[in-house]
């Protein structure tokens, strides 16, 4: 009697990319938080990207969970400084592709000043925001980026304060490359995330998320499906959209796409230009300030 | 221990102030980031270093505050330079946030505070040295810290050095405690040739990546680092984490990880701590100081000697570790100690902590704005050897 061989399911392509000694992960059953990972992963493969030179700096919150779980040089840091992290890290070692994955309290609460004047810098920093509109982490407290009248447990009556349109304030700050997807476009996600890892300049992606857990089941929104249909039935691409008109807004429908793609002087370059151009041969370019 | 790079060493005598030879120390101790805001009477450290960094071969950002520049260093540590930040009392406290998580990441760095008078806004231009149990217990949670405190421009330069070789030799973030005195006074600076500075380098593991451990020790308690880019693919986190760097959210790994961030620098305090003593052996009464008010409390000193008391000087010129056994050496064998600060009463405690109620222990309290005058601090020397 001949042998069998027992096929052996072959690994998730991702696998290679997760601490899977850390699994299972913190995340709810339905969170957006692991799509967008997948998304990211497969963007490394697509790009055949050199791993050793990739590295992700989170904040803190659910989103600022994922460098932790990713395996790369990674860096869990404080609440709202993922950015300024990164911008040194980026100084110190231009070498690197710097990846900034957080979340929208973190980014744009806490953080909402490191943002702006990294992007007025235009310092290379790629930076994926998931923007779940809530505190997640700490038990689903109103975010910057709450819809007006969603109830929250720091708002239980309803927010009324007026959210960010995040686009529009990543643009209007410098950005150079900005876009939109939810955990639904997770082909067009993956696509925006190669692009902005093949780029130069301070980059953008807002990735809205479900939150299952903290903001859908306070609003009666549903599970993470339910999300999902929602962000099938209400998203409209448009890209190259103004962002002045991405506003995210009750009964309308949700913008997605790229939004703004566009050259400005990057920091380094506009700081070797200067010194150079004013110090001649006196300015010592060193490209790593690596110590040994 | 290795030699300076020459590139970074403006080796002279120079006619500079404190604040310009802290920017010299950290230049000759391989500092080739800066991230800094501006802040009295502290700002003149990051403007040398922004116009000597160029032609030396690094970068200095000037951030949009404080939090922001007190962890873009650490960002820019982990990625493989030396780093450094200065600021003043405002700007230390928000620092603080950073400061906790350079302790529980192991980042070495270093962070200047030339202090001026507070709390809050407080005296901008004038000295104080009222920040010295911030910087053992600003940020929260437990731990230790080194900080040094100079006297003049010569030790800005020097202990800037030894700043840098401590933070690196213990992975812990040094406090460089000034203050707006010593660093607006304008006095010879002899900076050594190169091949004559001692530098610690930095611990970088040589070990392959599969057998290495982020947070692996064995034996000193410190343990070794790598860089991102070496193709570690690390994780650093400011949990409390094990030693493979993960996250553990338990009562053991805690215990486990603070006790040993402590120890690192309890145990290694001898190696650590260094204190100028003069005439202590027959001494009556010890004036114990620190930074400016060390120089102050020398003239009292020796008025006090010529109308014939036995007064010896202990200057501080390491803080944290606190220097416990030789106070309580001296306790046991002295009639009083004497301490002025440009506080109300900090470093006193620790005086009156270790000395255990077997030496008295006399204050000699100054809010800020101004140095003691020495007669201030001879009357109560006078008082303590009654």
């Amino acid at each position: 009697m001949a042998t069998t061989t027992c096929e052996i399911a072959p690994a998730n392509p991702v696998e290679q990319f997760l601490r899977t000694d850390r699994i299972p992960h913190i995340w709810c059953p339905g969170c957006g938080i692991g799509t967008s990972v997948n998304c990211f992963t497969r963007a490394l493969i697509e790009l055949d990207a050199d791993l050793d030179k990739i590295a992700v700096v989170s904040g803190i919150g659910c989103s600022g969970r994922v460098a932790g779980y990713l395996k790369l040089d990674s860096f869990h840091t404080t609440h709202g400084r993922a950015i300024p992290f990164a911008t040194g890290l980026k100084l110190a070692r231009p070498e690197l592709t710097v990846v900034v994955y957080s979340g929208d309290g973190d980014l744009f609460a806490i953080g909402g000043n490191h943002f702006i004047h990294a992007a007025r810098r235009n310092i290379d920093l790629k930076v994926i925001c998931i923007n779940n509109f809530i505190y997640g982490m700490t038990g689903g407290q109103v975010a910057p980026t709450t819809p007006v009248s969603a109830i929250a447990t720091t708002t239980p009556f309803g927010s009324f304060e007026p959210p960010f349109n995040l686009p529009q304030l990543a643009e209007a700050a410098g950005a150079t490359f900005v876009a939109r997807w939810t955990t639904y476009h997770v082909r067009q996600l993956t696509r925006t995330i190669k692009e902005m890892l093949k780029r130069k300049g301070f980059s953008f992606i807002e990735v809205l998320s479900p939150c299952p857990t903290l903001f859908q089941r306070r609003n009666k929104q549903g599970d993470g499906l339910a999300a999902m249909k929602m962000y099938k039935q209400l998203s409209k691409t448009r890209n190259g959209a103004p962002t002045a008109e991405t506003a995210i807004e009750q009964g309308k429908p949700i913008i997605v796409g790229k939004f703004v793609d566009i050259e400005r002087p990057s920091y380094l370059g506009s700081m070797e230009q200067m010194l150079s151009s004013r110090l001649g041969d006196r300015y010592v370019h060193v490209e790593n300030l690596e110590w040994h | 221990m290795i030699t300076a790079d020459p590139k970074g060493v403006l080796t002279g005598a120079h006619f500079i102030d404190g604040d310009q030879a802290c920017t010299e120390g950290c230049l000759a101790a391989g500092a080739r980031f800066a991230a800094g805001y501006p802040i009295t009477p502290s700002t003149e450290v990051v403007e040398r270093f922004a116009r000597r960094i160029p032609t030396v071969g690094g970068r200095f950002i000037q951030m949009e505050d404080e939090l922001a520049s007190s962890i873009a260093i650490l960002g820019a540590v982990w990625g493989g330079a030396k780093a450094f930040t200065v600021t003043s009392g405002p700007g230390f406290s928000l620092m603080m946030e950073h400061l906790g998580l350079a302790v529980m990441t192991e980042t070495p760095c270093v962070i200047v505070n030339v202090q001026r008078g507070g709390p809050s806004t407080g005296l901008p231009t004038l000295p104080g040295q009222a920040d010295m149990m911030q910087a053992r217990w600003g940020s929260h949670g437990d731990y230790e810290i080194i900080a040094l405190s100079p006297q003049s421009p010569q030790e800005c330069f020097d202990l800037s050095i030894t700043a840098f070789n401590l933070s690196e030799q213990f992975r812990v973030p040094v406090l460089f405690m000034m203050d707006e005195v010593v660093g607006h006074m304008t006095e010879k600076v002899i900076i050594p040739p190169a091949e004559e500075i001692e530098i610690y380098p930095r611990r970088l593991t040589v070990k392959p990546p599969e057998e290495y451990l982020p947070y692996a020790v064995d034996g000193d308690l410190v343990p070794e680092m790598v860089h991102a880019g070496m193709g570690y693919r690390f994780h650093i986190t400011g949990l409390t984490h094990d030693e493979r760097g993960y996250p553990a959210m338990n009562p053991e790994a805690q215990d486990k990880l603070i006790r040993r961030l402590k120890d690192k620098i309890l145990e290694n305090a001898d190696r650590i701590i260094t204190l100028e003593e003069e005439g202590l052996d027959s001494a009556d009464v010890v004036v114990v100081s620190y930074g400016i008010t060390a120089r102050v409390a020398q003239r009292a000193i020796e008025l006090a000697r010529a109308k014939g008391l036995k007064v010896g000087k202990l200057r501080l010129v390491t803080v944290w570790p606190f220097p416990e056994q030789k106070i309580r050496d001296l306790a046991g064998r002295v009639r009083a100690f004497v301490v002025p600060e440009l506080n109300l009463g900090q470093i006193v405690r620790e005086v009156e902590r270790c000395a255990a109620g077997q030496a008295r222990v006399i204050s000699v309290p100054h809010a800020g704005g101004s140095v003691h005058r020495p007669e201030q601090i001879l009357e109560r020397i006078e008082e303590a050897a009654k």
